[in-house]
């Protein structure tokens, strides 16, 4: 098999230039991965902080009982979009970021396999996210029906406005669809095709599964909101009635087609955070990950499955019994290869000297948050239980354990984990802890306290409720505004490490990933040779790589 | 086997070149032993039938939605007076032209690989001239139907999913333009191969949705 690395530098790249290596080409139309994971990774933390502002006013309107902060139509406007930016402009884009850049690298490639269709997916991205903020200056404002935007009540707007909040979201959504498919038709070729030699499926690391796994999802799932959005765009302004019960339409449908992309979406948001955890954990504890075979996969089990289990969101809308028994069944199943994943992390872990640097901090807390999380989701499954709690807090106490104490941290390990390659520097190691644990309490205060509210009957999406569920709502929000604070260490840390930082050494963690056995940062074609992969990931028996010292992090220049 | 190059199958039965399409497609296009990076036309190839695949999900998303509305609502599914889509001579032809194009631009897109490059440019005429003619007729068709975009859940359902897939044979067809013309560009062969292989497989994409999408909305409701 011919692996030369001067074949591989086709003509749709720039061509390689050391000096080149300033921050303007992070602002330019780059095909190079690693730019345009970093280009993807900082908008998408833009995003991050406007979905965060916006939570942040909806928990100081539920400080009171009274609706007094924030009239209702923006109140729905700031949950809908709060919503839909932490969903679709930060976890999914971000983890698309990330795995940009991490995935050639792990591969031992010199790239995506079509980089210029890479940065077209990124440069989607950024258009479609003001727009869909912009949407706040219209005369009606934003959409108002939440991230679902179920009919018929997104279809409920003003006569006489054709461009609406509502059709601003359903343009940008589908905007950032495509995106997102281009995106995945570009990582599974990749995965496919730009493997080094030597690296079977059974010699990548769990990372690269999990992405595989997710991506796979998004092009088997995604079109179906696609699909959806379309109709409904039709429906809302051009007089179609596929969704309006008035006229026949059939709202459930729709449902169908949501949930259809909408359940396996948060396995895209969750199985690259699994990954994380996957290459932190043995990282830091100095053990071979255990049972590494299983754990891969898992990764596309929990995919298979959780194609599988779209109905459990709807068992309160009019669904047959013998579907949501059918449906409750499977979800519950989605449980066995997820709990492959706990039992290896923890079997990682277990005995071992741990090595607790800010890293390794945010992979055990949110694998630790995981566990609530993951629970609750499975309570959720029975559909007695579901309809008990459904559209009660207690949902969003349940998602929320996942996408920001779990996915969100991860991410947080993810990027100090991989902040000395990408930038070849080294983080603020103390500041980094001040950030886990401000995040970790305030995370835990915000969402917790959602989980009674949700089993003694709040509803969700509302501005004012019964005063006798004013105390945990107090708690909620003062951990909200915390939440808010922590950011402030990270941002203050990221980019004063990125200026004055020491230098970081190539393999800081002595980690045995392909993307450690480059330069720091690495250069544009990622190798110097294209290795020949010979040895399993996760080697870390190996005495060479057994020990961590924290002086290591940083042996001089490089 | 010969990587790189492309692989030219030259099974001298046509129905076993076609019996064994996928199966082809598979050995050539699925690298599960290893990344063979070097080879732009498979891997593109490749990229491009997974896109397709993602495609073929939103006309699932389509079709499930005709399919439930009309099982729920099979008594008001005509409004007073519409008879909806007719399955007339017209409509039949029409359908015919299209299908048999698949079986002009296989052809086509082999004549290239074996360097023919006249026998591939009439073939691959041949093919657009069908395609035109059916995006036409389909727009003959819209013109004389006496129900419009917002009658019912007939014309909802009509308009869009003939609609949606009307705007692929479109694309189709400005593909296959665009790749006829580069051929005439000398130097453009290597890259107008993967092009050509690509519209290929879009353009039987776009016929066996449209089996579906006939069988549906026209044999159903008659
Ligand atoms: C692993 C990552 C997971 C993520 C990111 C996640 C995320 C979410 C989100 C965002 C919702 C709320 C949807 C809405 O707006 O209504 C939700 C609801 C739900 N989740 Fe999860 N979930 C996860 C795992 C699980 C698991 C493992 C189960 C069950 C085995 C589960 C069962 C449910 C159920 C039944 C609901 C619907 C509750 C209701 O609306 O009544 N989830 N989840
Ligand atoms: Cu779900």
């Amino acid at each position: 098999m011919t692996h030369d690395s001067s074949e591989n530098i086709t003509e749709d790249r720039e061509p390689q230039n050391e000096s080149e290596n300033n921050w303007r080409r992070y602002f330019s139309f780059s095909t190079d991965h690693k730019v345009i994971g970093v280009q993807y990774m900082v908008t998408t933390f833009i995003f991050f902080l406007i979905g965060g502002l916006l939570a942040m006013l909806i928990r100081a309107e539920l400080i009171t009982p009274q609706s007094n902060v924030l009239d209702r139509p923006l109140y729905n406007g700031l949950f809908t979009l709060h919503g839909t930016i932490m969903i679709f402009l930060w976890i999914i884009p971000f983890n698309a970021g990330i795995s940009n850049y991490l995935v050639p690298l792990m591969l031992g490639a010199r790239d995506m396999a079509f980089p210029l269709l890479n940065a077209i997916s990124f440069w989607i991205l950024p258009p479609s996210g003001i727009l869909l903020i912009s949407s706040f200056l219209l005369p009606n404002g934003t959409a108002q029906s939440g991230w679902w935007s179920y009919p018929p009540i997104s279809l409920q707007i003003p006569p006489g406005q054709p461009i609406n909040g509502e059709f601003i979201w359903i343009v940008s959504i589908v905007l950032i669809g495509i995106s997102s498919i281009m995106g995945a038709v570009n990582f599974v070729t990749t995965i496919f095709w730009m493997r080094a030699p030597g690296m079977t499926f059974f010699r990548m690391p769990v990372f690269v599964w999990s992405v595989l796994s997710a991506q796979l999802l998004q092009l088997i799932n995604l079109p179906s909101l696609t699909g959806a959005l379309i109709l409904l765009l039709f429906d809302l302004s051009f007089g179609t009635q596929f969704f309006k019960p008035l006229e026949n339409g059939d709202p459930i449908i729709y449902q169908h087609l949501f949930w259809f992309y909408s359940h396996p979406a948060v396995y895209i948001m969750a199985l690259p955070a699994f990954g994380i955890f996957a290459e932190v954990l043995p990282a830091f504890s100095r053990n071979p990950l255990f049972g590494y075979r299983s754990l891969a996969v898992a990764s596309l089990g929990i995919a298979v499955v959780s194609i599988f289990v779209w109905v459990h969101h709807m068992f309160t809308s009019a669904t047959p019994s013998w579907m949501r028994i059918l449906f409750m069944f499977t979800s519950m199943l989605v449980a066995v290869p997820t709990g492959v994943k706990a039992f290896g992390w923890t079997a990682t872990v277990w005995k071992s000297k741990l090595h607790l640097e800010t890293p390794m901090l945010f992979a055990m807390g949110g694998a630790a948050m995981f566990l609530l999380g993951g629970v609750t989701g499975v309570m959720l499954a029975a559909v007695p239980f579901d309809i008990h709690v459904h559209n009660t807090y207690f949902v969003v106490g349940h998602f929320h354990y996942i996408v920001f104490n779990t996915i969100t941290m991860a991410i947080f390990a993810a990027i100090y984990y991989w902040f000395p390659k990408i930038t070849g520097r080294m983080y603020a190691e103390g500041w980094g802890k001040v950030h886990f644990w401000l995040t970790f309490i305030g995370a835990n205060l915000t969402f917790f306290p959602m989980l009674p509210l949700g089993l003694q009957g709040m509803v969700r999406r509302i501005s004012s409720y019964d005063p006798r569920y004013q105390g945990w709502n107090v708690i909620a929000s003062l951990g909200g505004f915390l939440l808010g604070v922590s950011i402030l260490p990270f941002i203050a840390n990221m980019i004063g490490s990125l200026l004055y930082g020491q230098r970081a050494v190539n393999n800081p963690w002595h980690a045995t990933g392909l993307e450690w056995q480059t330069t720091s940062p690495p250069p544009r074609d990622n190798f110097e040779e294209i290795p020949v992969v010979k040895r399993p990931p996760y080697d870390y028996g190996d005495p060479k790589y057994s020990v961590i010292e924290p002086s290591d992090y940083h042996q001089g220049e490089k | 086997m010969n990587r790189g190059v492309i692989h030219v199958d030259e099974s001298p039965i046509p129905l076993e070149r076609w019996r064994r399409y996928l199966p082809n497609w598979l050995k050539r296009y699925l690298p599960v032993r290893g990344g063979r990076a070097e080879d732009h036309h498979g891997k593109a190839i490749f990229g491009f039938t997974v896109f397709l695949l993602s495609e073929s999900i939103v006309f699932l998303s389509f079709i499930f939605t005709y399919v439930g509305l009309r099982l729920t609502h099979s008594e008001n599914w005509l409004p007073p007076g519409i008879s909806g889509p007719e399955l007339s001579n017209f409509v039949i032809i029409n359908t015919i032209v299209l299908l048999s194009s698949s079986f002009v631009i296989q052809p086509a897109e082999n004549a290239l690989k074996h360097h023919r490059l006249n026998k591939f440019r009439w073939l691959w005429l041949m093919t657009i001239c069908m395609g035109t003619y059916f995006l036409i007729g389909q727009g003959i068709e819209w013109s004389n139907l006496d129900f419009g975009l917002s009658t019912g859940l007939v014309g909802s359902t009509f308009y869009v999913l003939t609609g949606f897939h009307g705007l692929h044979v479109l694309t189709g067809v400005i593909l296959q333009i665009t790749m006829l013309v580069r051929s005439f560009r000398r130097g453009n062969y290597e890259k107008g191969h993967f092009g050509v292989s690509a519209t290929t497989l879009f353009w039987h994409f776009v016929d066996i949705v449209w089996v579906f999408l006939f069988s549906l909305l026209y044999i159903w409701q008659a």
